[in-house]
């Protein structure tokens, strides 16, 4: 077996894809809080990341490049999931009669990061429908962004703004296993550090749940519109 | 001399022991023992039977100077071979300390620690070796504590004068025998080495009077099967649990020697025994094992029992002058740091006499109230706090609040197969290595010295003095349609059909209790001639009815434990029957061996140099075994009498 | 005490398995929990059944032969403790507990509640161990060995190779008895010559096995009896990544 098929190997791959999109949700979190400086500015946001470099670079090309890699990462990512879990479930075909208390020190980490990752991806696939390509948001221009972050959180589409917050539960939780996971799996921290990045990852799911959840409740609520 | 349960037959002699100066005499063996060619090797199999130390390390060894190996272990890998259990070190003539120690002192300390009743050519090689050993240990990984200065620490071990005890916190045996494991492993992935877990050796196969094979029973599928070789080696490890109780592994057990001693093996010194005297006691009939204790706790607790008969007041609640500190008053000059057969009877003597603590009156207080007075809490529990957790776990008991309890219990069994020099036995072709072999303790073995045997036995000796004997093979090609061979499996066959058709009622363990009982009472610490005759009479009626009720449950086909256990307690009940006659004979007392008609006036063990200055080989003759002497000559260290008061 | 019992019972490999429900009284607080299983096999035998058969040893906590799920938690409730040493006044009268096999599969069960843990040999053979043919060691004292890294070794070395690791994870996973071995003979310097092939070998190993990966749940050391840390897990990860590194 080629050393990087091998569990640690993929697991290597799962986290240092993991880490990039970390560095993506933080960016998009800081990004999305634009909305908060009203129509014009969040609007020239995103219009400046596509064009960014311009002309040098052709247009766009900073959020294509981005785009190249979230799609490679995302791929890495869910790859190595799918490969790792199926050979977990093989790992472990037969369930215990008897339920414990779990003692570990990332309890439950197993089923908040699979399910939570169900969630996510279900999530992303509705997001992108929503505010990327428009298709179930009224709001078509593409240059306003803020326009269709209003409308996608509008009161009266209340179940989105709960299935988003839904979705944030699910981020944070594999956010809070997730990055401390990573550096575990890339770096192999000591005691010391792990625990100090074990806290880092709790103060960074909540940082990004709370940064992501406060423009649909905003707008849901009416301070933003 | 009593000569009614056996025969005397001719003396032995160890014809390979060199002559001339001592610590010449290794050097000249291996000097004068014949060497296999490197391309001839891979034509020559050798079984080893046991992965513990002496296996293990024996196998590897082989494997890398090119044997093929078959190597078995009845457990389920071969790294839980019960030598992993050993607590304390592993001694070595390194004089790392500069405190006077060197080969020829451990050479010296060893035959007057063994009372005098082993052989002087092979103590001192042993000394030799010793230090080649921790030089393998160490290039092996084997995790050794350190000092600050990164070199190795050494103790000071059971009394010994000198600090000359390696160790690796309280789990020495444990990193020896990782390290021989993983040697080991790396020879079976080399594929020198054909590993056979969960397979139990229940024969051995001698064709023209040479050990050529043994038959082994495969534990997950109970199936036969004939392993066919030039040359045996048993490393199967000692016999206590013929005690029921001791502080050995649930599956030690002697089938693998006893099978060989039947076909002709002697069995040479089986009533050493050595029993440890820091035991937690036993707290019911339930009771399946007893622990050890490490012996360093005598350093610092002191040892008591209350001086009224039957006081079953808290231990905090008795004054100090209602107290007696048996040890401390009967041997001013060493205290509790009198040895293990001294320390040991004591014990018992005061339980005996009614002073006993805990359940049944089979304890004795082991006081850390003035340790703690004096040193603090904090630096009793640096030193033995593992140690204190571990009696927590087992007792319930706090013992920084409530003195421990202690009981002697069966720990070692000095006894074992007889082999000369070069680790033969009597029958060409078997050798046999570790606590199997009654080689170099004499009567009674010096703490940290069975790791020392084991690994010395395995990694030096035998892979040195088996070529010599290998050098005459390949020997004539057999097959499993050899009428030695089918014969033997029968054997195995019919036994294991015996147990599965007896239409019993009682369990093997009921047996092996019960027989346990008897060893411990009569052939335990103190030994009677009157005891021992009650003894042999009860050993013989309870064997009579095994045969007659013992009922196993199962198949033969499939994973048995208590079949396996029925085959062992078999075993057991011949070697019980043969130590008590050993016991019996040898009228003097040494070492292990306390007869109460050998004693001083004050109680103290009484040797007889002049009618038992020999080692006794039993040759196996049913009811009527017969022995065969072998003359024990002093010529380095003159025998004394041992003196603690 | 009183205690109702359920055993997974299975009569060998490729029989189908159950939990069976057992009554047993007159249990003593003193006793072990593997002595309260051989006075239920005394009975059981005594009844004409078939007894529980089950692994063990030295039954003093070092051996790694015991084995048992005890209630969903291998080696039973009491932190750092094997099931040997694991004594009945743990318990309560009247409880019902629940006594499983290790269940993973690169451990296949036996028979009732022994299973067959060869994997962990197979992952030593493919590099845990240290080169060292007998008779070529150079005196003990050549190469000093700071205290430190003589007792983090230490600390790994404790391993007994028992699976409570294996059986805890969700994942199946072996890493943390793989770690401990990577992190001794790391920590050694008679072990860096083989330091790259060695963990290169034994992941594969694992893998080949059928343990799963890692994802650091950390059940693994919560369950461990000697308290190996999940350090080594990150001690196996680093070395593995620069191994493949240098072998890429
Ligand atoms: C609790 C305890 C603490 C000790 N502490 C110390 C100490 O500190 N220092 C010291 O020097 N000594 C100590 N000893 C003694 C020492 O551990 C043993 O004497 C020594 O380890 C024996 O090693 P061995 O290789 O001869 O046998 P073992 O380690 O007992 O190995 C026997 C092997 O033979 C196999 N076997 C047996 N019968 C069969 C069969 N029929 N078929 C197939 N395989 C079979 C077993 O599977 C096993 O692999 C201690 C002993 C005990 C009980
Ligand atoms: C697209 C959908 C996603 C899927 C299917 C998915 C799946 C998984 C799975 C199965 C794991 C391993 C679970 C475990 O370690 O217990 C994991 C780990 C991880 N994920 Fe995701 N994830 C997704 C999205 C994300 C996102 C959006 C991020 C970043 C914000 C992320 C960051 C991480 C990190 C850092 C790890 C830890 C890697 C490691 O343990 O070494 N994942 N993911
Ligand atoms: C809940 C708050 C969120 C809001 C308000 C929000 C808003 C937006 C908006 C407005 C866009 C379109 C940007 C543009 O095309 O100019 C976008 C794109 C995107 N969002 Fe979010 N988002 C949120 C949460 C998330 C989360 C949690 C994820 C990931 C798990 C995510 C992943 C993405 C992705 C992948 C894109 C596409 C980027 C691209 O076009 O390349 N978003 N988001
Ligand atoms: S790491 Fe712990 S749980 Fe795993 S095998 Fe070793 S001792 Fe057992
Ligand atoms: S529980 Fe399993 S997931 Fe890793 S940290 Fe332990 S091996
Ligand atoms: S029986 Fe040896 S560790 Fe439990």
């Amino acid at each position: 077996m080629k050393p990087w098929r091998s569990n640690i190997g993929l697991k290597i791959a799962m986290a240092v894809s993991g880490v990039l999109l970390v560095l993506f949700i933080i960016a998009h979190m800081a990004g999305n809080l634009h909305v908060f400086e009203g129509r014009e500015e969040m609007n020239a946001y995103a219009a400046g990341l596509r064009s960014f470099g311009e002309p040098l670079l052709p247009h766009e090309s900073l959020l294509w490049i981005m785009r190249i890699g979230l799609i490679a990462a995302v791929a890495v990512h869910i790859w190595s999931a799918v490969v790792l879990t199926r050979r977990a479930l093989h790992a472990r075909p037969v369930r215990y009669a008897s339920k414990k208390p779990a003692r570990g020190e990332s309890r439950h980490a197993v089923a908040t990061m699979r399910w939570g990752a169900v969630v996510i991806v279900l999530f992303v696939v509705w997001h992108l429908l929503d505010l990327t390509w428009r298709t179930v948001n009224p709001v078509k221009d593409i240059h306003d962004a803020y326009g269709a972050v209003v409308a996608a959180f509008d009161p009266d589409r209340w179940p989105v703004t709960v299935f988003y917050l839904l979705a944030l539960v699910a981020l944070g939780f594999h956010l809070r296993h997730g990055i401390w996971s990573a550096v575990q799996t890339i770096a192999g921290p000591n005691t010391k550090w792990r625990k100090r990045t074990q806290a880092i990852s709790l103060a960074v799911a909540v940082v990004v749940v709370a940064g992501f959840a406060i423009v649909p409740l905003a707008v849901t609520f009416g301070l933003v519109s | 001399m009593s000569t009614d349960y056996y025969r005397e037959g001719d003396p032995v002699a160890d014809t390979k022991a060199p002559e001339g100066p001592i610590a010449e005499r290794w050097e000249q063996r291996r000097f004068s023992g014949r060497l296999v060619n490197p391309a001839n090797r891979r034509k020559l199999r050798v079984i080893v039977v046991g992965t513990g130390l002496a296996g293990a390390s024996a196998a590897a060894t082989l494997g890398e100077l090119g044997y093929r190996v078959a190597n078995y272990c009845f457990q389920d890998s071969a790294r839980r071979a019960h030598s992993i259990a050993a607590q304390g070190g592993i001694n070595a003539a390194k004089n790392y300390r500069n405190d006077g120690d060197s080969v020829h002192r451990l050479f010296y300390d060893t035959v007057k620690g063994g009372d005098f009743r082993s052989r002087e050519s092979n103590v001192h090689r042993l000394a030799e070796v010793s230090t080649e050993i921790i030089d393998q240990c160490v290039a092996q990984g084997v995790p050794f504590a350190r000092e600050y200065g990164g070199l190795l620490d050494n103790r000071s071990f059971g009394g010994a004068q000198v600090s000359r005890t390696f160790y690796a916190r309280g789990q020495t045996g444990q990193q020896l025998l990782l390290g021989a494991y993983q040697a080991l492993q790396r020879q079976v992935a080399a594929g020198t080495v054909d590993l056979h877990t969960r397979h139990e050796m229940l024969e051995l196969v001698i064709v023209d009077g040479k050990a050529r094979g043994i038959i082994v029973r495969d534990l997950v599928t109970g199936e036969i099967s004939t392993e066919l070789a030039d040359a045996v080696v048993l490393a199967t490890g000692g016999y206590g649990n013929v005690f029921f109780l001791s502080t050995n592994a649930k599956g030690c057990n002697v089938t693998a020697s006893w099978r060989a001693h039947r076909k002709g093996a002697y069995f040479a010194n089986p009533c050493y025994t050595q029993i440890h005297p820091t035991c937690i006691p036993q707290s019911g009939d339930h009771q399946s094992k007893l622990t050890l204790m490490s012996e360093s706790l005598r350093n610092d607790g002191r040892v008591w029992v209350p001086a009224k008969r039957g006081d079953d007041r808290h231990p905090a609640d008795i004054p100090e002058a209602e107290r007696d500190y048996y040890l401390e008053r009967r041997y001013p000059a060493f205290g509790n740091l009198v040895p293990r057969d001294i320390a040991s009877r004591a014990a018992k003597v005061a339980c005996d006499e009614g002073h006993g603590v805990g359940p049944g009156g089979l304890g004795v207080y082991l006081d850390f109230a003035d340790a703690i007075k004096r040193l603090g809490k904090k630096a009793v529990e640096a030193r033995y706090g593992n140690l204190f957790d571990m009696y927590e776990r087992i007792t319930g008991e706090n013992p920084y609040e409530r003195p421990m309890r202690i009981y002697p219990a069966v720990h070692y069994t000095m006894g074992g197969l007889w082999v000369d020099y070069d680790l033969s036995s009597n029958i060409p072709g078997l050798f046999v290595t570790g606590e199997a072999n009654f080689s170099d303790h004499g009567a009674n073995r010096l703490g940290a010295s069975a790791l020392m045997q084991g690994l010395s036995d395995g990694y030096f000796v035998l892979p040195n003095t088996i070529s010599d004997y290998l050098a005459d093979g390949p020997f004539e090609a057999l097959d499993e349609d050899h009428e030695a061979v089918v014969a033997a499996r029968r054997e195995v066959e019919d036994r294991i059909a015996f147990f599965l058709n007896n239409d019993g009622d009682r369990t093997v363990d009921s047996f092996h209790r019960e027989l346990g009982k008897i060893m411990w009472e009569y052939c335990g610490m103190e030994r009677t001639d009157e005891g021992l005759r009650k003894a042999i009479g009860l050993i013989r009626d309870l064997k009579d009815e095994f045969y007659k009720r013992v009922k196993v449950t199962g198949k033969a086909e499939e994973l048995n434990q208590q079949l396996e256990k029925a085959g062992r307690v078999a075993d057991f009940f011949e070697l019980g029957e043969l130590m008590c006659i050993d016991a019996l004979h040898r009228t003097e007392s040494c070492g292990g061996h306390f007869r109460a008609e050998s004693q001083t006036e004050d109680g103290e063990a009484r040797r007889d140099d002049e009618r038992f200055s020999y080692v006794a080989a039993w040759e196996y003759g049913g009811e009527e075994p017969v022995l065969h002497k072998e003359a024990l000559e002093f010529e380095y260290v003159k025998p004394t009498q041992r003196s603690y008061k | 005490m009183k205690l109702s019992l359920r055993i997974w019972r299975q009569p060998d490999a490729a029989t189908k398995g159950e939990m069976v429900s057992y009554e047993i009284d007159e249990v003593s607080e003193d006793a072990s929990f593997l002595e309260m299983l051989d006075v239920l096999n005394e009975r059981l035998i005594a009844e004409g059944g078939d007894p529980v058969a089950f692994d063990h040893d030295c039954r003093e906590g070092i051996c790694g032969a015991c084995s048992l799920v005890i209630d969903g938690q291998p080696h039973g409730p009491q932190a750092a403790t094997t099931t040997c040493q694991l004594h009945m006044r743990k318990f309560r009268d009247g409880d019902q507990i629940d006594i499983e096999p290790w269940r993973a599969g690169a451990f296949p069960v036996v028979k009732d509640l022994v299973v067959d843990r060869s994997a962990f040999d197979q992952i030593i053979q493919a590099g845990g161990y240290i080169s060292a043919p007998t008779g070529t060691a150079p005196d003990a004292h050549a190469v000093p060995i700071p205290k430190q890294d003589a007792d983090a070794a230490f600390a790994a070395a404790a391993c007994i190779g028992c699976g409570a690791c294996v059986a805890a994870c969700p994942n199946g996973s072996g890493m943390l008895f793989m770690g401990a071995k990577v992190a001794h003979l790391g920590l050694t310097p008679q072990g860096q010559p083989e330091r790259a092939t060695r963990v290169l070998g034994m992941v594969a190993a694992h893998d080949e096995a059928g343990f799963g990966g890692c994802t650091n749940v950390g059940e693994c050391a919560a369950a461990c009896p000697k308290e190996i840390g999940l350090d080594v897990i990150g001690q196996l990860n680093r070395d593995f990544r620069k191994a493949a590194a240098r072998a890429a």
